[in-house]
């Protein structure tokens, strides 16, 4: 979230599409409600009528995967009707940068494609620049090379005719949602956007996240109380292990893992260091060697020295321009290529894409280890439908694990809060804390490496492991310690006043500002600097002071970074400081500093030209990217139908998919487009009573009774068509495999108009598998789905792929 | 008898998350009953001896071609005159003087059962088909009578259940039906001078579950 879960409360109007928040999130509607009780106006667009639906102002339906064009339909109609924020557009996006002559789009392809790599060569994106390096730009955006003009004509082939003929959405509903949250666009007036796994399960899922940025962007929503893009992400600390490092192609604290290209330390930096000729942006990058340098002394310690390029050499180096995600690993496990396999706290087995294909895959490994709570399917895959136990050599470990309660430790959760977590009581028999099972292998494999060392040893031996306590247990106060980072030597710096600060060796250091790129400090995760300090432990507060009255409470736990509540807040006020909506000011410059929330930069408001910075400090000329050139797909986020859609052709263009996404070749991966034997969307989704694929809750008795079966809810006339009745057995086939589960006939999902043709939708859960409860059935939804995933994330589509459903 | 308390369930606020059903069997120690999915999301399919608590579901269109979908947080409404009481002349059915919560004793197994039922408007005693106990809400007796609100209003994260004195409560209610009544007209509380447990609703109870405002 670039604002927090309590700031919900300050919106004015609250878009909630591509998430199911009243289902999935059920502690935001806290928030939603207040604010609707404050007078917002709520927004559902969802293929369901959910229970987020059920309290929603305004309800409308699209068919799933086109989230690009219903969010086309409304940049077009904000530009058009000049609903948007001027000044904030002016000021602070890329709206008046012109842009050099190479960009081009042409029915559905940006300039730059290569068909044969299916990658684009981004250096055709690039803004025009003067001799000095800074960006030309017109700010009566009359040029028609400049962003807003081409933003324009991008999107002034979705209109609201066309946009309704690709997502089933009547045009009178469109405009209604455009008009409503349109209405945001002034001084006064917050809109906020409410988004989840709805629009990353999509091989477009990252553009989706982009075009509702340029919305934010346009209607002045970024930096404000009750504005902001709202990602609500998975309870059990799925902020916080992306934050880690979670991601293939990320280190902790988002930096980029090193590539084959990036031999040297001097060339890692070099390829992730931005720079900028904008004498007012801050481009906060420009720090990267600090925050790099100092993780490589949290990795390696005394070992790492300036001579040895602070062990750079022994981080492991990725291939370039390739993917090691989630669907990778299954498709190299399915080639027979991985031996062996840590699956810690996930259940592959029952939530990944083509299940068939992941279970096939495990079935070749050597080995197994698996860390769960209870036994899932992907422990017991070995004699699971399908599967000979006989024939089937994998050997398997399960390893029983303490829960989020039976340990102590951080939880950050979507708003950047991290939340420090006391011990509740001891696990259970042998369990024991995730961070005491990579602690024992860690300190296992140091023992072998030092006595059979092989090649390349240095990267394990070298690793500093200074995180056990006294009784040699992985100590989660000392890991939370090394994550914040250390004076590693006495250092004399400068306050931000400019004053000087004396720090000694083996102090914590207070903030980022003061991580440095000689040596002299170490730091596990530079966003969670300043998270336990000299202070005592930040995340532990439970101060309950609202100075603003706006829900920061900067006294409670701390969230990333420094403890900020709302991202680029500075954006919140106008050029001289002044809050865009005094009535919900989160900031204001007064008497030569900021008052409120923790600035993003004490510098002061970029009116004052010496030392004023622009408010967008991520970004290396510090505006936000209305024009965009740093995704796979380029600039603008544009329509393509799923890998597999109901239409032979689409309606938008002549390019069907995004053309940047991998398709996997096994035998295994099957697609059906256009095809009449499935001809219907389906979406997973998750349901209030089950975590995820249910490997936690299905084996808790009343949650369990509360949603004991898998179904798949569809409408009264495709269930009439089919001849099915509510409450009957039917199966669900793919061309990737079949599923049986329990109809759920509902006037909540209505078929779609989409080019002209009836096209139908239906839903399923995937809450559910053969272990436990045993109905006799394989119930796992992901069967179904194709293994397939996002053109940047990889993040698979799980919503918006084809099948068929018949009586059982 | 004193003003006792209430409890407002505003099913505006509602987003059926069910962690009021499920709070209610957690602290009441009740067990969970076999189930099947049978066409909808509420589950177990009624109350019992098991289930004092249960989310309704209800959808369907309205006569504007307008999607809906209703939740009613179903329970015992503690009435001020329990029509439950009616044939219990021994005790077997006791209404607590301080807070005005209606208990079924264990001597319930004695009463008639078809009676008890007919007697309550809202459709709530179930029986133990075994024990012939009969078994409903307790307002959470144990812990309303040690200062804390009962199971389900705690769980509630929208603020869909409010507990209190009886008189604020109805003063919350009045209100709360005076502000929805500008956007939806049919709002109104279900016999809140008959009941202690008092449901807001926006549109027809019927809409939400036949027994909403009684037989």
């Amino acid at each position: 979230m670039t604002n927090h879960y309590i700031d919900l409360k300050n919106s004015d109007c609250l878009l909630i599409m591509g998430s199911n928040a009243a289902e999935n999130h059920p502690i935001s509607m806290k928030w939603v409600m207040k604010a609707k009780e404050a007078g917002a106006k709520i927004i559902s667009v969802d293929p369901r009528f959910t229970r987020t639906s059920s309290v929603a102002d305004f309800y409308t339906a699209l068919r799933s995967g086109t989230d690009i064009a219903f969010l086309g339909g409304m940049i077009y109609y904000i530009i058009d009707n000049n609903k948007y924020f001027k000044e904030y557009v002016e000021n602070y996006t890329n709206a008046s940068y012109i842009v050099a002559e190479k960009f081009d789009f042409k029915d559905g392809l940006f300039s730059g494609y290569n068909a044969d790599t299916r990658k684009y060569d981004s250096k055709n994106w690039v803004f025009k620049r003067d001799e000095k390096g800074i960006p030309e730009k017109d700010p009566t955006f009359q040029n028609p090379r400049c962003v807003i003009q081409l933003l324009k004509r991008h999107y002034s082939r979705y209109t609201p005719e066309k946009v309704s003929e690709i997502t089933g959405t009547p045009v009178a509903d469109l405009l209604k949602v455009y008009e409503m949250y349109s209405s945001t666009g002034v001084k006064d007036k917050a809109g906020t956007v409410l988004y989840a796994l709805g629009w990353t399960h999509h091989t477009v899922g990252t553009q989706n996240i982009r075009a509702s940025a340029i919305i934010q962007l346009l209607l002045g929503n970024i930096g404000i109380a009750g504005g902001g893009i709202n990602a609500l992400r998975g309870q059990p600390n799925v902020q916080g292990s992306t934050d880690g490092c979670l991601l293939f192609h990320l280190l902790p604290g988002y930096l980029r893992v090193a590539r084959a290209s990036q031999p040297s330390l001097d060339s890692y930096i070099n390829a992730n260091t931005p720079t900028t000729a904008e004498p007012q942006s801050a481009n906060w990058w420009q720090n990267y060697p600090k925050y790099s340098v100092s993780l490589l002394k949290f990795l390696y310690g005394d070992k790492a020295t300036k001579e040895n390029e602070f062990g750079y050499t022994w981080l492991p180096k990725a291939e370039d321009g390739k993917t090691y995600s989630w669907l990778d690993i299954f498709d190299e496990l399915y080639a027979g290529r991985i031996k062996g396999m840590f699956v810690f706290s996930q259940n592959p087995a029952g939530s990944s894409p083509n299940t068939k294909k992941v279970v096939a895959g495990m079935a070749k490994l050597d080995w197994l280890v698996h860390t769960n709570i209870f036994n899932n399917e992907t422990a017991s895959f070995w004699h699971g439908p399908g599967m000979d136990p006989k024939k089937i050599k994998t050997e398997v470990f399960l390893l029983p694990a303490a829960c989020s309660v039976e340990k102590e430790g951080s939880l950050s959760n979507s708003g950047r809060l991290s939340q420090w977590r006391y011990k509740a009581v001891n696990g259970p028999g042998d369990t024991i804390s995730d961070g005491e099972m990579v602690s024992k292998i860690m300190l296992k494999l140091k023992e072998l490496y030092q006595k059979d060392p092989g090649k390349c040893p240095e990267a394990i031996l070298n690793i500093r492991w200074e995180l056990l306590d006294d009784k040699k247990q992985f100590d989660s106060h000392k890991m939370a310690k090394e994550t914040n980072g250390y004076f590693l030597v006495d250092k004399t710096l400068k306050d931000p006043s400019g004053k000087d600060i004396e720090f000694k060796k083996g102090d914590l250091v207070p903030s980022f500002a003061y991580l440095q790129a000689d040596g002299s400090t170490s730091c596990g995760n530079w966003l969670y600097c300043g998270s336990y300090t000299k202070a005592g432990n930040m995340m532990a507060r439970r101060g309950k002071e609202d100075p603003t009255g706006l829900g920061l409470f900067p006294n409670w736990a701390w969230c990333w970074p420094v403890n900020r509540k709302v991202l680029y807040n500075r954006a919140s006020c106008d050029p001289t400081g002044k809050p865009w909506n005094p009535k919900k000011a989160i900031l204001e410059w007064k008497e030569g500093k900021w008052v409120g929330d923790v600035p993003d930069g004490a510098w002061p408001p970029m009116s004052d030209k010496e030392k004023g910075k622009l408010p967008f400090i991520m970004k290396p000329d510090g505006v936000a990217f209305l024009y965009g050139p740093g995704l796979a797909e380029g600039p603008f986020p544009e329509h393509y139908e799923p890998v597999e859609s109901p239409l032979a052709k689409n309606i938008m263009s002549a390019q069907m998919n995004n053309p940047v996404i991998k398709i996997f070749k096994s035998d295994l991966d099957k697609f059906a487009s256009n095809d009449p034997n499935f001809p219907i969307v389906c979406s997973t989704n998750t349901i209030t009573e089950h975590w995820c694929s249910g490997a936690f809750t299905r084996w808790q008795p009343w949650l369990l009774e509360a949603q004991p079966e898998l179904f798949v809810e569809l409408s009264p006339a495709l269930a009439q068509e089919k001849g099915i009745k509510n409450g009957e057995k039917v199966v669900v086939s793919s061309i990737r495999g079949d599923v049986e589960c329990v109809a759920m006939v509902t006037p909540r999902i209505r078929p779609f108009k989409i080019g002209g043709k009836t096209v139908h939708q239906v839903a399923m859960p995937f809450a559910f598998g053969w272990l436990f409860p045993k109905t006799g059935k394989d119930s796992t939804t992901n069967i179904l789905t194709p293994g397939v995933g996002d053109g940047n994330t990889m993040c698979p589509e799980y919503k918006g792929f084809m099948v068929n459903v018949k009586k059982a | 008898m004193s003003q006792g308390f209430s409890i407002l369930v505003d099913t505006s606020r509602c987003t059926a998350c069910r962690g009021c059903q499920i709070a209610c069997k957690q602290w009441n120690g009740l067990p969970a009953t076999e189930t099947r999915q049978w066409g909808s999301y509420q589950n177990p399919q009624d109350l019992s001896a098991d289930t004092w608590k249960l989310v309704r579901f209800a959808d369907g269109v309205d006569s504007t071609g307008k999607v809906y979908w209703n939740f009613f947080s179903d329970q015992c409404r503690h009435c001020l005159s329990p029509g439950c009481m009616a044939e219990a002349e021994k005790g077997e059915i006791v209404q607590n003087e301080a807070t005005g919560a209606v208990i079924f004793t264990p001597k319930t197994k004695d009463l008639g059962f078809k009676a008890t039922l007919e007697g309550c408007p809202y459709n709530i005693p179930r029986q133990n088909p075994k024990t012939k106990v009969m078994f409903k809400c307790t307002m959470c007796l144990d812990r309303i009578t040690n200062n804390q609100v009962p199971a389900c209003v705690k769980s509630c994260p929208t603020g869909a259940m409010i507990f209190g004195e009886r008189d604020k409560i109805l003063d919350l209610t009045n209100k709360r039906v005076e502000e929805l009544k500008k956007d939806f007209p049919n709002s109104k509380a279900l016999n809140a001078d008959e009941v202690r447990v008092i449901y807001v609703v926006k549109d027809d109870p019927k809409k939400y579950y036949e027994y909403a405002a009684g037989k």
